[in-house]
């Protein structure tokens, strides 16, 4: 049976209870009758030889491309840039695709004599990747065969020797990226494609660029003209990344773009029901349910947070094209919408959803309040094409425990935006005006960015202009079951009970309110009709 | 930050739930429209408050898809009728079901001697009040009609699972009957049980008494009759509601009666309506006589003034109050009547 696509469920009194994530946890919350609760489309068939397809994919690239393999030569230099540990989400079982793709580049590299290759993490502002990251990633071979000779570097956006000013856009925006990467004959980068946000030539404008660069698209008046960052044609963050890309292009920057799709197959057989519809739960499923939430209900946080890091995703690879820029992005955006789609008919007033543990920024880590606001209202709040999922002036509820707390090693920054920023303003353009240069340019944030495992210390500031789009189209948030101080920190409304949450909400959107509830995992997008 | 109410409704369209996606086909997407909730859907929460202990409950816009074993009308019984499987459900009704009905309900019968020259297969057609009717009559009939009867049950009730289905038509010889609406299926497999020659339990009502009371009779035992001109032997079975009522948790001792009436064949010319009034005539006169005796209960029935099986039309408290009371199943001396063991029995009546 082919997979079934996406699907909206008006609830009537047969429903039964819905399931939210809620950070380390679940919740089933019984939504009134009348709501609307949107299905991701089930995972679509994988590759059955993704080896065979990628070959394939680089002896017939997409665009005004030659094959791979005519690229390569001898005495030439190349640099393979990949996606760093924010995807796929959760990390996916081994062989991750990254090793995949690069080994068999590698492969034609080796065959064609090149020897000067060096890997490149284009993790942009990012926090470094750990060794166990980049072996799960890369695979032991290649890291052993490149790390020990100093081949296998990360991205380092605060080295000024390792950085080349490209020029500027005729908007003004500076092009500065990876060294490296610029002045290689080829430059390979290998993407994977979680989101519609992610790849084209936001893959080296923005992962290989510098804050320099990254300022003139990371920033609260952008967010909110990218309407949303998820639909690149109507995205300016993507507009500016275009400019940027095409001027790396016109500087003489050759690109030769890899981006993979994956289905969202994202979790185990285990918690196989957390990607089911709840009606159609067997006895197995709910046994599972009850048995893993009962223990979780009775683990520390803690404990749980590193159970969940420790699962692995069975994503399985559903396309992959390589080329030219372009050519190959406009084709994986089209595969990221065929498995994420749903069409839905109409803007809601209240708009729920669970969060779960993780995002593209604590993989390993603490899910901190300003990240928990970055998931809702950056990353779900923006799944969409077309219009808002919410109306202008609506409501979203989030469940999600939102302690207060962060991983000192991970996030320093974002401790101290939380303290210092936040208790001033939760305007973005204030916070942006008041604050951004200085956390920016804070040489303690720098150097534990350089030579630790910290996010930049802007990072948290483009978290919260992540938010921008939505803080202004809302009208209230609510934090279902989360940490009351910390909620109120990030100016946000705290309820005990979905129940509350609806009581809450009415305050805002006024009686009679309509109910939408984004049913994940599975990510999906709206598409509003 | 702005709120404006008014942009959002400009934008609703009529209400649809397209449902096709949760079937598995991969045309176009499910499209479901905003629906406005009132204050009453506010308040209201869906979906059993049980789940996940208890199994999810399926929305009523999404089709159910066709079920991976064949359950309800569709689920086929022929395997209980097959020799070995009879030979050891007549030893569980003997052997295990008599002595156990005989301990919690303490059967009299009256009126079993008209089935005594009547030919197989019959249609017995009895009031229903309990669980324990069915086995409860199983043991009562005679010896040549006990182990070739089958028992029109409910598909919905007894034949949702995959468990339940095997167990009942494993232990009662249960057939799947559709009780909500007309279902060819099941009323061919009855018809043709009846035609080879099994004899055929059903309980016009459709269900148990919610109160203890009658509900109105359906047409099935006399179709079935009609259509194969077997003859209905009307059962009355009183007292069984006191053992164990519909919604009852326990069950409890009590004496119970089961009353066999004359056997009936429609009439010619007599359709399967006019002939199932008469069953449900006959069996409230056999209703009467359980609780008066046969010559009071035939005065009542020529005068037209038996007491309709479905009690008085009244507050639910009266209809309560004017129930039979129950009767203790404590031992009773008189209760080997005829001297000849159990089912007691009231011996032979004059006509």
């Amino acid at each position: 049976m082919s997979p079934r696509p996406g699907f909206v469920l008006e609830v009537d009194r047969s429903t039964p209870p819905t399931l939210y994530w809620h950070g380390e946890r679940f919740r089933l919350e019984r939504l009134p009758e009348g709501s609307r609760v949107i299905y991701a489309p089930e995972p679509i068939d994988p590759l059955e030889d993704p080896s065979a397809a990628i070959r394939r994919a680089l002896q017939s690239p997409l665009g005004d491309k030659d094959p791979l393999p005519a690229l390569l030569r001898a005495g030439m230099k190349l640099t393979i840039a990949f996606d760093d540990i924010s995807l796929p989400l959760p990390p996916m079982e081994r062989p991750d695709i990254r090793q995949l793709v690069i080994e068999q580049v590698l492969d034609m590299a080796a065959e064609a004599g090149v020897d000067d290759v060096e890997l490149i993490v284009a993790l942009a502002l990012h926090r470094r990747m750990t060794e166990p990251e980049l072996r799960h990633a890369l695979g032991d071979r290649i890291y052993d065969a490149f790390a020990p000779n100093g081949l296998l570097t990360q991205h380092d956006a605060e080295d000024p020797d390792a950085l080349v000013h490209l020029g500027q856009t005729d908007h003004g925006e500076d092009v500065e990226i990876n060294k490296r990467a610029a002045e290689s004959d080829l430059l390979v980068y290998v993407n994977i494609n979680l989101v519609a946000m992610d790849g084209g030539h936001k893959s080296v404008a923005t992962g290989l660029a510098s804050y320099k660069s990254l300022r003139h698209h990371h920033n609260p008046q952008t967010m909110r003209q990218s309407r949303s960052f998820m639909d690149q044609h109507h995205s300016e963050l993507h507009t500016s990344n275009w400019r940027m890309g095409r001027l790396i292009a016109d500087s003489g920057v050759n690109v030769f773009q890899i981006e993979t799709n994956l289905n969202n197959d994202a979790f185990p057989p285990a918690f196989s029901f957390l990607q089911k519809r709840e009606w159609e739960w067997s006895v197995k499923d709910r046994l599972a349910y009850l048995g893993v939430s009962k223990a979780l209900d009775r683990t520390p946080a803690k404990y749980a947070r590193q159970i969940f890091h420790s699962v692995k995703a069975p994503h399985r690879m559903t396309a992959v094209q390589a080329g030219e820029v372009e050519a190959v992005h406009a084709v994986t955006t089209d595969n990221v919408w065929r498995q994420q789609g749903v069409t839905v008919d109409g803007q809601t007033d209240i708009l729920s959803m669970g969060l779960p543990y993780i995002s593209p920024y604590n993989v390993n880590s603490i899910l901190n309040p300003i990240l928990v606001a970055c998931l809702g209202l950056g990353y779900f709040f923006n799944m969409y094409r077309g219009k808002p999922l919410v109306r202008e002036g609506g409501v979203v509820i989030m469940s999600h425990p939102t302690p207060w707390e962060f991983n000192p090693v991970h996030h320093p920054s974002y401790i101290d935006f939380f303290e210092q920023v936040l208790s001033e303003t939760t305007d973005p353009i204030e916070v942006a005006k008041g604050f951004e240069e200085s956390f920016a340019t804070d040489p303690w944030y720098i150097h534990l960015y350089r030579t630790g495992h910290a996010y930049h210390g802007v990072h948290p500031f483009y978290m919260w202009y992540w938010c921008a789009h939505a803080l202004q189209h809302l009208g209230g948030v609510i934090i279902v079951g989360g940490d009351p101080a910390a909620v109120h920190r990030l100016g946000f409304r705290v309820a005990s009970t979905m129940a509350d949450a609806l009581e809450m909400a009415q305050d805002i959107v006024g009686p009679s309110p309509t109910l939408t509830h984004v049913h994940t995992p599975p990510i999906l997008m709206s598409d509003v009709q | 930050m702005t709120t404006n109410f008014g942009s959002s409704r400009s934008l609703l369209k009529p209400r649809a739930v397209r449902a096709d996606a949760a079937l598995g086909t991969n045309r176009s997407r499910a499209i479901g429209a905003v629906k406005r909730l009132s204050p009453t859907d506010i308040a209201s929460r869906a979906g059993n408050r049980r789940f996940p202990l208890a199994a999810p409950s399926w929305p009523e816009s999404v089709p159910r898809p066709a079920p991976e074993h064949r359950l309800g009308v569709d689920y086929d019984t022929d395997w209980s009728r097959k020799y070995p499987v009879r030979l050891v459900r007549a030893m569980l009704l003997d052997n295990v079901t008599r002595p156990l009905a005989r301990l919690i309900a303490d059967p009299l019968v009256r009126g079993d001697e008209y089935l005594a020259t009547l030919d197989a297969p019959v249609i017995f057609a009895a009031n229903h009040t309990s669980h324990v009717d069915t086995p409860l009559l199983m043991s009562c009939l005679p010896l040549r009609f006990r182990h070739r009867t089958v028992v029109a049950a409910a598909a919905d009730y007894f034949f949702d699972r995959r468990w339940k289905s095997d167990l009942f038509a494993f232990s009662l010889g249960a057939i799947p009957i559709e009780r909500n609406k007309v279902n060819r299926r099941s009323a061919q497999l009855a018809a043709d049980l009846v035609e080879d020659g099994w004899n055929l339990i059903i309980f016009p009502e459709g269900g148990r008494s919610p109160d203890g009371w009658g509900q109105l009779y359906r047409g099935g035992a006399a179709y079935l009759s009609v259509r194969t001109g077997r003859p209905v032997v009307p059962v009355h079975l009183q007292g069984t509601g006191n053992v164990l009522p519909k919604g009852g948790r326990g069950i409890r001792r009590t004496r119970t009666t089961v009353t066999f009436g004359t056997p009936l064949l429609p009439d010619e010319g007599e359709d399967a309506r006019r002939f199932g009034a008469r069953i449900e005539s006959a069996v409230a006169t056999l209703a009467d006589e359980a609780t008066t005796d046969w010559w009071t209960a035939r005065r009542r029935a020529v005068a037209g003034t038996t007491p309709r099986l479905q009690g008085p039309d009244v507050a639910p408290w009266r209809r309560s109050w004017a129930l039979p009371k129950a009767t203790s199943a404590t031992p009773n001396p008189n209760a080997d009547v005829d001297g000849t063991g159990w089912p007691r029995r009231t011996g032979t009546r004059s006509q």
